[in-house]
């Protein structure tokens, strides 16, 4: 039994233009420096022709071959190259890793737009992108009209089942949130009106900042993460496993049955929520004034209704349809396009949260400017 | 006698798709009571028909008509009574994930009639039945259930509103021979028991020999042939040559030459 050699390769001793080639030509055997080094020196020499002999190859695989054919090609470059001695079993396999080499071409490369093409690109998927935003918004209206003069095909339990896992579930968490919230900004507020002596005034500003605008948005950002991201997820898994195409094909509209009671649901989960995180939100704060600022809970709740109109409240609140229909609409969106792959799921979650989030605070901010032209 | 309306026409459809040309002028004819093999190389846009005419994709040309109903020029409503009438299984059997077996079955009669919720159980547990599932599959959901389960829930499903159309995509694809063999005899059994028409996009030749009157091969876009499998294999078209004298189609052929009708 032959011990399994390095591949080497050497001048015959017989003729002097014949190279012989010995041991393993395969992937542990090849040293490709040092055998790379042996056949440049051969490229030099001015002998007309060659001979190739693989008679004492022991063993060969597809890399040996390849290396082997690869030689003979640059050898045969500046002279004929004759290749003798392999057995049946490699003349086989050179034969295939010839014919393969042959066949070989330039892999397509992926075209890299840069510069104005990039930017013309980007430009058209954001049109594409708002066509289909206008196509979803259009038929999910029309379908809630629909069901609206059709008040049978309201589907009662899945948005009762919406609002238990957007809402219900949620409790915990925003309370949680606020609660440090509250904490947080009566620190900063705090400590700034402490030097002009006017500890007081935590209780109004308070009031204002949560009840108008931490309260809503952080609630509306929590849920547009941990619900959002849900919707997307589930609606793209339903695409890429045919369940949309299935419902398509048994006369149920996918807008009936899986988004307007995800949309109906946060509707009526999200300002729900927003109550919910005002009364730990000045919870939250409470606790941090009496602690901070040695205002007692009884004088704090005795102030608050004096200095903080119900008008704060009712905007805040009224802030959360808003957001929650920016939340639904964006996830189902990306939900339905998804296309193939868990890749793009992943991809489609995360746009929907990152778009869901932003619009949020668009909207946010053009509330701010449409209550201070109004004066509210 | 009067040649009765076909079940499905599908003259001249031509679809441009994601920069290609798919069908290029696709000319095909059911007949009430027919099993239809679709076949064709991968990619020669066989799925992609019979998404056409499910309406779930409209040609770029021409016209398909379902029942005697022009799909580019039919109402909300139409659709809907057509797709009563119609059941299709999927490649993937797309069973709704987030309900059990019995729910998957039950869907279509609980969006579509309005029977009591008993009779509904009884009808899809009967259907259940039919298709050879166990009745313990019942409260299983589609994660739990091996590939060949899936596909018979699947059918259970498409059937369940004992409908006239049958579209299957693929039947028989990852099932073990003796699954596949079950399937078929089903399939044949379903058609003489309830009369459908069924229309299915298939590789296996087993399926091809056994149990489908004709077979249309798709290549390049267009119908190349359309007639039952003992014509088709002898066709001296390069591409069916290519497709069914391979080893394996030499080897079936020579099955079910002296067999066919079995």
């Amino acid at each position: 039994m032959s011990k399994s050699v390095n591949a080497s390769v050497a001048v015959s001793a017989q003729q002097k233009n014949q190279i012989d080639c010995f041991g393993a030509w395969t992937l542990q055997g090849i040293h490709k420096q040092n055998l790379d080094r042996a056949f440049k020196k051969w490229d030099r020499r001015t002998e007309p022709s060659l001979i190739l002999n693989a008679e004492s190859i022991t063993r060969m695989d597809s890399s040996g071959a390849w290396q082997l054919y690869q030689w003979k090609k640059q050898l045969a470059k500046k002279r004929e190259v004759q290749l003798i001695g392999l057995n049946k079993e490699h003349t086989l396999l050179f034969g295939m890793i010839e014919q393969a080499a042959q066949q070989l071409k330039p892999l397509p490369q992926p075209i890299n737009y840069n510069g104005l093409a990039l930017l013309g690109k980007k430009a058209f998927e954001a049109w594409h992108e708002l066509k289909s935003f206008l196509r979803f918004i259009g038929k999910t209206f029309t379908t809630a009209i629909q069901t609206l003069s059709h008040p049978k095909q309201l589907r009662g339990r899945a948005i009762i089942s919406i609002i238990e896992n957007t809402g219900l579930d949620a409790l915990g968490i925003i309370a949680l949130l606020s609660f440090m919230i509250g904490i947080v900004l009566t620190y900063q507020m705090g400590f700034q009106l402490k030097n002009f002596g006017a500890t007081l005034f935590i209780i109004d500003l308070l009031g204002l900042a949560i009840l108008r605008e931490f309260a809503p948005l952080l609630t509306a950002i929590m849920i547009a993460g941990r619900s959002g991201s849900a919707f997307t997820a589930q609606l793209g898994m339903m695409k890429i496993k045919e369940e949309i195409d299935a419902l398509n094909t048994m006369g149920v509209l996918p807008s009936q049955l899986l988004i307007l009671p995800r949309i109906w649901g946060l509707l009526i989960a999200l300002p729900l929520l927003t109550v919910w995180a005002d009364i730990f939100g000045l919870l939250g704060g409470m606790a941090m004034t009496h602690n901070m600022l040695n205002i007692s809970y009884t004088d704090f709740l005795q102030r608050f209704p004096k200095v903080v109109s119900l008008s704060s409240l009712i905007i805040g609140v009224g802030k959360a349809p808003v957001f929650a229909l920016i939340i639904a609409n964006t996830a189902c969106l990306q939900g339905l396009r998804v296309s193939g792959s868990a890749d793009s799921v992943g991809r489609q979650t995360t746009r929907s949260v990152v778009q869901a989030i932003f619009f949020i605070i668009v909207a946010d901010a053009l509330f701010s400017i449409l209550f201070s032209k109004l004066n509210i | 006698m009067q040649m009765a309306d076909p079940v499905i026409k599908i003259e001249n459809v031509k679809l441009f798709l994601a920069g290609q040309w798919i069908h290029c002028g696709i000319n095909l004819e059911v007949q009430r009571g027919e099993i239809i093999g679709i076949v064709g190389g991968s990619g020669s846009g066989k799925s992609t028909l019979l998404r056409e005419i499910l309406a779930l994709l409209t040609p770029t040309s021409g016209n398909i008509e379902v029942f005697g109903k022009d799909l580019n020029k039919i109402s909300s409503t139409e659709l809907l009574k057509l797709q009563c009438r119609w059941g299709v299984l999927f490649q993937q059997s797309a069973l709704f994930t987030s309900l059990n077996v019995i729910e998957n079955i039950s869907f279509p009669l609980q969006e579509h009639t309005k029977l009591d919720k008993t009779t509904i159980k009884e009808l899809a547990l009967i259907k259940l039945l039919a298709v050879g599932l166990p009745m313990d599959a019942a409260t299983k959901y589609p994660a739990e259930l091996s590939g060949g389960m899936l596909k018979r829930a699947a059918l259970a499903r498409a059937l369940v509103m004992d409908p006239e159309l049958l579209l299957l995509d693929e039947p028989t694809a990852g099932l073990d021979p003796q699954g596949a063999e079950e399937f078929d005899a089903l399939v044949l059994n379903l058609r003489k028991v309830l009369g459908l028409t069924i229309v299915m996009v298939t590789h296996d030749l087993d399926t091809l020999w056994q149990i489908t009157d004709k077979v249309a091969f798709l290549s390049e876009g267009r119908v190349l042939e359309f007639a039952p499998m003992t014509k088709l294999t002898l066709s001296k078209q390069a591409a069916i040559a290519t497709y069914f004298q391979g080893p394996r189609g030499r080897m079936t052929q020579h099955l079910y030459e002296g067999n066919h009708g079995i």
